[in-house]
């Protein structure tokens, strides 16, 4: 450091650059990026998205990691407490309780994120062509939804599973036919936001063409609310699933979900605990990550709920 | 407001009329009849068709139904197959009293509970406190309700003993159905006051209060909790939808003579007419909630009355 008055020569004048004022310093981000980046900073979310991760690896491994079927049978080894051999031990007909778990896990991921994309696109097919239509189209979807609000969709679900065979399938379909109603008023709600939008308008004004409006101004910005809504749509239908299958009326012996396997330890929780916790156990680490992982990601895409 | 409320009327009468007839028809399809398949073939021909014409089952299905609407507005809901001649209304009375006690324990723990939680969570913001009420919430939005009544049925009743297990005998059968339906009801309670609480001790009445010198309990009370409890209606409709599809599980499980265990029940048997009266009482009461929580939420939130009105 000099000591001592500052020199002239120091001095330099700032000029303003009108170029440079206006330069973007640093790279652009896209809405999902933004929210990623606030995802990853948020520790809970982080932590679940990891754990389910990890169960939807052990649901598709699981199975093969020991030398058991979920379906083989063995009537010298019944009830067995968990051991080296059988490691989350053995049901009433000795069959292997690790693999069932996870062969559990994976019809239960199955149905839930089958049931919920169905939902994604019925509902937001049909809430964006009742915003985009407006009118007359609108009027009548409109009044089709309000009636199927008011139908308690559990009820339904349990009708249709009843008429129906009990398998896989069934119980997707049984499930996507009430469950798209939310998303498409979310969707709708969405897009008659954006519509009156002023950004909208100036893209009109400019000449933008419709479908370029939708693909880029309607789809980016709604995207995030139909992201959150699916993170809670998996969760309910595995609770769904789970449910159907609990009180007897969704899949049935041999084959396994969540739910099954937690019915059939239900029938022997005084004697074999075990075989009621471990699926229990499983299907609440399934609820709990994807229930903050939607918080987390609520927060992240959608700043104005953040509280 | 009259006429949104009788806008609101036609919609659950078409409602409702619309549910009717889905099911009659789904119940209809179904293959199989309500009676034992085995016993029903030892019988002649003419037997058979004594026992299908009292009941109704002979005729087309259009007649069918619209005998059972007209019977359904003169309050008889036909007759039971699997509880033998037993006329559906008079089932469904006998089941109401041990589901209504239950909801509405369910309910009181769970308001209670979840008030005071949020409560200190909101006060006590960003403490050990608030997490542990978040971390509660956050169970019991999502164990599932049944996998609570069979946790707490196991550990509770069956392990220390405090509880009875199940059945119906004495009030103190109704303890733990009513916890595990009140689990979710906790959660979603508290989560929802910690939320609006935290938004109001932040508004400028609050620092106005504290200004004059009020005392920190005073606050909470009659200033914080007031403005933060009146949304809690936003969530009643969730909440007696969650108690509502708890009740089919909780009940079985503790096999309390119930409207959930017994809608379980008759579906295993296919007891048609009880199916169709059950599920018809079921969205009658879900409907007719919804519209009061509606009504309700629209006297306590002007805006929301003004936007109903522009519609």
């Amino acid at each position: 450091m000099q000591s001592g008055p500052i020199s002239d020569e120091l001095f330099r004048p700032s000029v303003k650059n009108k170029e440079e004022l206006e330069h973007i310093s640093r790279p652009n981000l896209t809405a999902f990026q933004d929210g990623w980046l606030r995802l990853s900073k948020n520790k809970g979310s982080v932590c679940s998205l990891i754990l389910l991760i990890l169960l939807v690896i052990l649901a598709l491994a699981g199975p093969h990691l020991t030398q058991f079927t979920y379906y083989g049978t063995d009537y010298n080894a019944t009830y067995q407490a968990p051991s080296m051999l059988h490691w989350f031990g053995t049901d009433k007909f000795g069959r292997d309780q690790w693999a069932r778990v996870w062969y559990g896990t994976r019809i239960s991921l199955l149905i839930a994120v089958v049931a919920a994309a169905l939902d994604l696109i019925v509902g937001v097919s049909y809430g964006a062509v009742s915003a985009l239509f407006g009118g007359k189209v609108d009027a009548v979807m409109q009044r089709f939804i309000e009636i199927l609000v008011g139908i308690p969709n559990l009820i339904f679900v349990i009708l249709l599973m009843m008429l129906m065979p009990a398998s896989v399938w069934t119980l997707i379909l049984a499930m996507s036919i009430s469950g798209w109603v939310n998303m498409a008023r979310l969707v709708r709600a969405e897009i008659l936001k954006l519509k009156n939008q002023e950004f909208v308008l100036a893209a009109r004004v400019l000449g933008t063409s419709d479908r370029d409006i939708i693909r880029k101004h309607m789809i980016p910005n709604t995207i995030g609310v139909i992201v959150i809504n699916t993170m809670f749509t998996i969760p309910s239908a595995i609770f769904t699933e789970a449910f159907l299958s609990f009180i007897g009326i969704g899949l049935q012996e041999p084959k396994a979900s969540l739910g099954v396997l937690i019915n059939s330890g239900f029938q022997v929780i005084n004697s074999h605990v075990y075989l009621l916790l471990i699926p229990a156990a499983v299907i609440v680490l399934i609820m709990v990550c994807f229930s903050i992982l939607g918080d987390g990601m609520r927060d992240a895409f959608d700043p104005r709920m953040r509280n | 407001m009259n006429r949104y409320i009788l806008k609101r009327l036609v919609y659950l009468a078409v409602t409702l009329l619309v549910i009717t007839t889905l099911t009659f028809f789904l119940m209809h399809s179904l293959p199989g009849t309500p009676f034992d398949e085995d016993k029903i073939s030892r019988l002649s021909a003419a037997q058979q068709q004594q026992i299908y014409a009292s009941y109704g089952l002979d005729k087309p299905l259009y007649i069918q139904f619209f005998r059972y609407l007209t019977n359904m507005f003169k309050g008889d809901f036909g007759t039971s197959t699997l509880y033998l001649g037993m006329p559906v209304s008079r089932i469904v009375l006998n089941r109401i009293l041990p589901s209504a006690l239950i909801g509405f324990q369910a309910v009181l723990f769970g308001v209670v509970i979840g008030l005071v939680l949020g409560i200190i969570a909101a006060y006590r913001h960003n403490t050990s406190m608030d997490y542990m009420t978040m971390i509660i919430s956050v169970l019991g939005i999502s164990i599932p309700n049944f996998v609570v009544a069979a946790l707490l049925q196991y550990f509770l009743g069956f392990k220390l003993g405090w509880f009875p297990v199940a059945y119906w005998e004495s009030y103190a059968n109704s303890i733990l159905p009513s916890l595990a339906l009140s689990f979710g009801v906790i959660a979603q309670i508290a989560r929802f006051i910690r939320t609006e609480m935290l938004s109001v001790l932040q508004q400028d009445y609050i620092l106005m209060a504290q200004s004059k010198g009020l005392s920190p309990a005073k606050i909470l009370v009659k200033h914080a909790l007031r403005n933060s409890i009146l949304p809690v209606v936003t969530i009643l409709g969730s909440i007696v939808v969650n108690l509502l599809t708890g009740s089919l599980a909780v009940e079985s499980i503790y096999s309390v003579p119930g409207i959930g265990s017994l809608f379980v029940d008759t579906i295993k048997a296919n007891d048609y007419s009880t199916i169709l009266g059950l599920t018809v009482f079921y969205s009658a009461f879900y409907v007719v909630v919804i519209l009061i929580i509606d009504i309700l939420y629209c006297l306590i939130d002007p805006r929301i009355r003004l936007a109903s009105a522009k519609e």
